[in-house]
């Protein structure tokens, strides 16, 4: 099949390849996907607890190129946004910007739930930070 | 942008992109090219037409191949049927046999790791009331005699087991099941595609009723093949599947083929004379590949019996690396995934699973198909560029550093999506 030129660049030149420690609490990881299904993606990211802003990510992913593409794209995408920010950022966004093709949107899917998993992970281990005040007041606010 | 001056320098004999995917076709050898040209142009006769020396002309050539064919597998010239390639050859051999035998019996058994032209025919059969026993394969791909034995019974009519797989090359008892299916008086169909002109074949010695081949996996052209009907101890009959002319002693109406015919044959002669040598030849290289891969990589196996297995398959799987993301890193050789990635059903191999092998794993097998044109120069170069991408894929697979840091994969509680 053909990929597009975006999904070929970030499959060459991944971003953000890596591990970090994921004890820390600063530390939020998200791993998602399946071995059986072909796709398993690990995103993580480092979190100022001050200013909530995502200062690092790093990825993982055993998946075709268009998953590599889509975790490589979302560690990019995250570094520099607010938790809250990141949380706004859908699989569509990615699927336009590396131009997926329809039996390849699975692979955005699940970037845009190791992104969620990931914030998930760092705000369970920052309740009682703060945190838990933050998570409730969004939840009330949905 | 001039690239021209800064593109590596290719070693003697590597020419890019390199076709190393002979299970799927082959190319056409020059020597059949050139016989077959003639019967596109001035010798161009309906080998059916008896008044004229444009038709004798076609009969001749077409009669030729059926020598030539029939010499490759030890029949005789008569009981050659031309088809228009191997999956109607599977499907004329099994509807077929299944209407023409139907009084005496409903039952057909098959295995799980035949090619679709079977599996597909094979579950149209069970359709249309017939019962169809799939048997199992082992660890190595090989059907257990005993389970045939233990599948046989009064209703069987027919065996249809293939001589060697296409994915993952593996040589299933031949000899054995045509004994076992000759003291049954139950015909015996094996559908040769891939052993055709890659082993020894003869349908005397294995007692094969009917047989599937094919020209353009032999280095003949695509859209012909044919089916090998026994004449003799016993004589099988075969129900036309498409009514017409009465052409191929009525079993297979239509205007014959005749440059894909005289491919075809010119193929078969040329394997028949030169198998030996190739097979060596192959069986050198695909060695060489898979000692280079091992030697170099972790977390790597070989799928099939090696011992029974054709000379220029090699199925290897390298685990915690996803088959398309390693397609799109050697993207200048010409392989295939057992990963379906691309399809829409997801699924890995059929025939990979069937050998015990988890999903996850079949995500991670190429398959390497070599062939007479191949050279151990590229050999080397498909070693050194897999060995390279699997290493900077393994770099960025989690399910790699979770395997190396002494993690069980299969006890971690994976989100299925």
């Amino acid at each position: 099949m053909a990929y597009s030129d975006k999904v070929i660049e970030h499959y060459n030149n991944p971003r953000n390849v890596g591990q970090m420690d994921k004890n820390s609490t600063a530390v939020g990881t998200g791993l998602v996907g399946a071995p059986e299904c072909g796709d398993v993606m690990r995103l993580q990211i480092k979190v100022n607890p001050e200013t909530r802003v995502i200062e690092d990510a790093k990825f993982k992913t055993f998946g075709c190129g268009s998953a590599i593409a889509s975790s490589s794209l979302a560690t990019e995408w995250v570094k520099g946004k607010t938790v809250d920010e990141a949380l706004e950022i859908k699989n569509t966004d990615i699927v336009k910007e590396l131009a997926l093709p329809p039996v390849k949107i699975h692979c955005s899917v699940l970037a845009e739930d190791a992104i969620r998993a990931a914030i998930g992970d760092w705000k369970k281990k920052n309740v009682g930070a703060g945190e838990q005040a933050s998570a409730q007041v969004a939840v009330a606010a949905n | 942008m001039s690239t021209v001056l800064s593109e590596p320098k290719l070693p003697a004999g590597v020419k890019l992109p390199i076709y190393m995917d002979n299970h799927a076709t082959t190319p056409l050898d020059p020597r059949v090219l050139e016989a077959m040209l003639p019967y596109f142009t001035n010798k161009f006769g309906n080998a059916a037409s008896r008044n004229h020396s444009f038709g004798w002309e076609a009969e001749k050539a077409v009669d030729l191949a059926r020598e030539q064919i029939a010499k490759l597998i030890g029949a005789t010239a008569k009981e050659i049927i031309f088809t228009s390639g191997a999956t109607e050859s599977d499907n004329l051999a099994i509807k077929g046999i299944g209407e023409m035998y139907r009084e005496r019996g409903n039952h057909i058994v098959t295995q799980v790791t035949e090619h679709k032209a079977v599996l597909d025919t094979c579950k149209r059969m069970e359709k249309l009331g017939y019962r169809v026993t799939y048997l199992p394969v082992n660890a190595d791909g090989l059907i257990e005699m005993d389970d045939l034995k233990r599948a046989i019974d009064d209703k069987t009519i027919l065996v249809t087991i293939m001589a060697a797989n296409n994915e993952i090359g593996v040589i299933q008892p031949i000899e054995e099941i045509g004994k076992l299916c000759h003291e049954r008086g139950i015909l015996f169909h094996t559908d040769a595609v891939q052993a055709v002109g890659k082993i020894p074949v003869d349908v005397n010695a294995m007692n094969i009723d009917v047989l599937s081949l094919s020209g353009h996996k032999i280095y003949g052209p695509k859209g012909v093949g044919a089916l090998y009907v026994r004449r003799r101890n016993p004589r099988v009959q075969i129900a036309a599947q498409m009514d017409g002319g009465g052409h191929e002693r009525g079993m297979r109406s239509g205007t014959l083929n005749v440059p894909g015919i005289v491919g075809l044959g010119v193929a078969c002669e040329i394997s028949r004379l030169e198998m030996d040598e190739e097979a060596a030849k192959l069986k050198a290289m695909r060695d060489r590949l898979r000692e280079k891969l091992e030697s170099n990589l972790d977390f790597i196996h070989v799928n099939g019996s090696m011992e029974h297995h054709l000379p220029g398959n090699l199925n290897m799987s390298f685990i915690h690396v996803e088959g398309e993301s390693l397609l799109m890193g050697i993207n200048d050789i010409a392989v295939s995934s057992g990963s379906a990635c691309t399809s829409a059903t997801l699924e890995p191999s059929y025939v990979l699973k069937a050998l015990g092998l988890g999903d996850d794993v079949a995500h991670s097998s190429i398959r390497f198909g070599l062939g007479r044109f191949n050279t151990p120069a590229e050999v080397d170069y498909v070693a050194d560029k897999v060995i390279d991408v699997v290493q900077k894929l393994r770099e960025l697979s989690p399910l790699y550093e979770m395997a190396k840091e002494g993690i069980d994969l299969t006890k971690v509680q994976w989100q299925a999506h």
